[in-house]
């Protein structure tokens, strides 16, 4: 996830409520022959899908589905990084970080507002991720043990982000890929500054530089899951994919991904002086292409499926931070039709 | 009332003197007031914008995709609105 | 030849902006709605770039050898060396403590920097002018909140009120001269806190007014000493925290 979709085996996603009002308005009660057509030739045509224009609802679904679950990873992505706030090490790593998990918090609000396009409203979405209908990546159910970490999630976690992301830019919905543009400019500084760490204290002391190593240990492979599940093979998906690349949502498939992830990643690897925790990476000179081992599967949708460290913890955080916001969401709505009437007396008088 | 269902407002950002506002995205405020000063903190922290306009989302009308063609396909045979459908010499100057 | 009086006046300043920074910065993945996330990290922001802008300058006027930086001023001086008020430190509340707090402070801060945008001290000046504009929107989105939490729902009317009583002890501190301010103001590089207090509570009453709120009665004890590095018990807690990191690793680069 994190920019990429695919489903749990057997998971169902329920339809998303009727559009509200016009602007936004896109379901299409008759999806007719002639409309298919239409829609079919912008695909074709390589044109943006823009909100009102007829779709096809499982394109409607599959993409509120990924955009809500992006959405939800830059929300719940928030936490392990803002648990470094109060504890940075520098008053500038403070302002960067704080900057940072502020990003985090931007480029969620981007992709509900890009999800809303499709006639969905945000609070819905939120209670499907309060209740467990609704994923986000996996790799925020890992702990941030050490400051480390916030180099190592910046640097591999944001990298494969990009990845991920920047072919989204080009996704055939309009509102979607203008968000991911937005989002892509301003991640490039997510995963520079995370590196910029790790540099740092693989050239400290040797306390800082076992704290670096030790971070890039536990991140690498959860970072590789995060482009999802093999392309075939035993763990492969249930197979949103195929239709996917074919609407022009997904632009490569997850293991292209992955392996353009390790050829960028591994050279910079070797810049930190930081050993990757995989002894069967190699360069193979007739693929171009790094080798690396086998990945955890099963631990990737043990995690996915709520077994992780943190899994638990970043839902109740989620929740309370938003069931203790209530009072003031319901304070401000009623301030607001107060002054709604006393516009309306005044008007009247 | 359930909370959490602040209404959605349409936000449009002016990036600098000279250029029009041009649509940023949208975001939720429970007041003009309150959506004018997310839009601020959520669309011009990298100095985006010199100023934002804020609309209701439900009070804008949108034009209709089936209206498509009716709406805009008429405009496409009308080549003589544009400069390049004319014809002039390549000598004469300030044309 | 340094100036003692000089140096704490900065100190006082940078580190109301560092320690309330601290305390805003726990807000981040808590707030009521998203969007209020991103406005209190901006808040944050500002005052943490703040604070490093005052500690850096109050090194350089101190002059020791070698010259105390930020970090060295933020990291390693002892609670008994901050020169912070006590309402900065004060625990995180819900989020009607934290409207009324910030209130307070930002109405402070923007009566603070407008009076020394013409500091003989000129690096104090330079950073004045930058942050004035910077408070002067933390006082309008406090004043956004406090009008609609007072005037909002019931709950949200007796919180309000409630937050405004308790952090209301810590208030008069921020208009309490002591010997720095003293020295700043006699030298044109300061205010006495106390000229400021009238249009403070000015601004604050009429905000308060327009919500249909009380201004609470004169406390039974209020804060005092945090100019002269005398803290509330969780003022330790607070450093430990923002400070253990960087003194586990002594001497080392981040």
């Amino acid at each position: 996830m994190y920019g990429n979709d695919f489903g749990q085996p057997g998971a169902t996603d329920s339809r998303a409520g009727a559009p509200p009002h016009p602007l936004n308005a896109a379901e299409t009660p008759d999806y007719t022959d002639a409309l298919a057509e239409y829609f079919d030739g912008l695909i074709e045509q390589d044109q943006r899908v823009e909100p009102r224009d007829a779709m096809p609802e499982a394109y409607r679904t599959t993409l509120i589905r990924q955009m809500a679950q992006h959405a939800h990873s830059e929300i719940i992505g928030m936490q392990p990084e803002a648990n470094w706030i109060t504890r940075a090490p520098s008053l500038r790593r403070k302002a960067i970080l704080m900057a940072k998990v502020q990003d985090e918090a931007g480029h969620g609000l981007y992709l509900y507002s890009a999800a809303e396009t499709l006639g969905v409203d945000r609070s819905e979405l939120l209670d499907k991720l309060h209740s467990g209908r609704q994923k986000y990546s996996s790799i925020f159910n890992y702990p941030t043990l050490t400051w480390a970490d916030a180099g190592a999630i910046g640097w591999l976690v944001d990298g494969a982000a990009i990845m991920n992301q920047v072919p989204l830019c080009r996704c055939s919905y309009g509102p979607y890929a203008r968000a991911m543009i937005r989002v892509c400019k301003e991640e490039s500084f997510h995963q520079r500054q995370g590196f910029e760490i790790l540099w740092v204290l693989a050239r400290g002391t040797k306390e800082q530089k076992a704290m670096a190593q030790d971070a890039a240990n536990r991140w690498w492979w959860p970072a590789l899951q995060m482009f999802g599940p093999p392309d075939t093979g035993e763990h492969a998906s249930t197979g949103h994919t195929a239709q996917s690349m074919a609407w022009g949502i997904k632009r490569f498939s997850n293991d292209d991904l992955r392996q353009k992830f390790v050829d960028m990643t591994v050279p910079q690897a070797q810049k930190l002086g930081i050993t990757l925790p995989d002894p069967d990476l190699a360069w193979n000179e007739e693929r171009g292409h790094w080798d690396f081992g086998a990945i955890d599967w099963d631990e990737f949708w043990r995690v996915l499926k709520g077994d992780g460290p943190c899994n638990e913890q970043r839902i109740r955080t989620r929740v309370e931070a938003h069931d203790e916001g209530a009072w003031v969401r319901e304070a401000a709505d009623a301030y607001a039709a107060k002054q709604a009437a006393r516009h309306e007396q005044g008007a009247v008088a | 009332m359930t909370s959490g269902t602040w209404p959605l407002w349409e936000v449009f950002v002016r990036a600098k003197r000279g250029l029009s506002h041009v649509h940023a995205g949208s975001l939720h405020a429970p007041d003009r007031e309150m959506a004018l000063r997310n839009a601020r903190d959520l669309y011009t922290r990298r100095q985006e914008g010199v100023s934002i306009w804020v609309v209701a989302s439900e009070d804008i009308t949108a034009s209709s995709p089936d209206e498509r063609d009716s709406f805009f396909d008429p405009a496409a045979d009308k080549v003589y609105r544009h400069p390049t459908f004319y014809d002039v010499p390549e000598d004469v100057e300030y044309l | 030849m340094t100036e003692q009086h000089h140096v704490d006046y900065l100190l006082g300043l940078g580190d109301d902006a560092l320690i309330y920074a601290q305390r805003l910065g726990e807000w981040l993945t808590h707030a009521p709605q998203i969007e209020e996330d991103m406005a209190l990290g901006n808040v944050a922001l500002d005052l943490v770039g703040q604070a490093r802008a005052l500690l850096t300058h109050a090194g350089e006027v101190e002059g020791a050898d070698p010259v105390r930086d930020e970090d060295d001023l933020a990291m390693l001086r002892h609670e008994r060396e901050f020169r912070n008020v006590q309402l900065v430190e004060q625990p995180r509340g819900d989020f009607a403590h934290e409207m009324a707090r910030l209130l307070w402070f930002s109405t402070y801060q923007r009566e603070l920097y407008t009076a020394v945008l013409t500091s003989t001290d000129e690096t104090l000046a330079g950073v004045a002018a930058k942050a004035v504009k910077e408070v002067d929107y933390h006082r309008d989105h406090a004043t956004q909140w406090v009008l609609r939490l007072g005037d909002g729902t019931q709950e949200s009317h007796d919180r309000m009120q409630a937050a405004l009583v308790a952090v209301h002890p810590y208030v008069a501190e921020l208009g309490e001269d002591h010997d720095a301010a003293r020295w700043a103001a006699e030298h044109r590089v300061g205010v006495l806190p106390s000229s400021l207090t009238d249009a403070v509570n000015a601004y604050v009453v009429g905000v308060l007014e327009q919500a249909t709120l009380a201004m609470p009665d004169a406390p039974r004890w209020h804060a005092r000493g945090g100019r002269a590095g005398v803290h509330s018990e969780v003022m330790g807690y607070l450093l430990a925290e923002m400070q253990h990191l960087h003194r586990s690793h002594p001497g080392a680069s981040w």
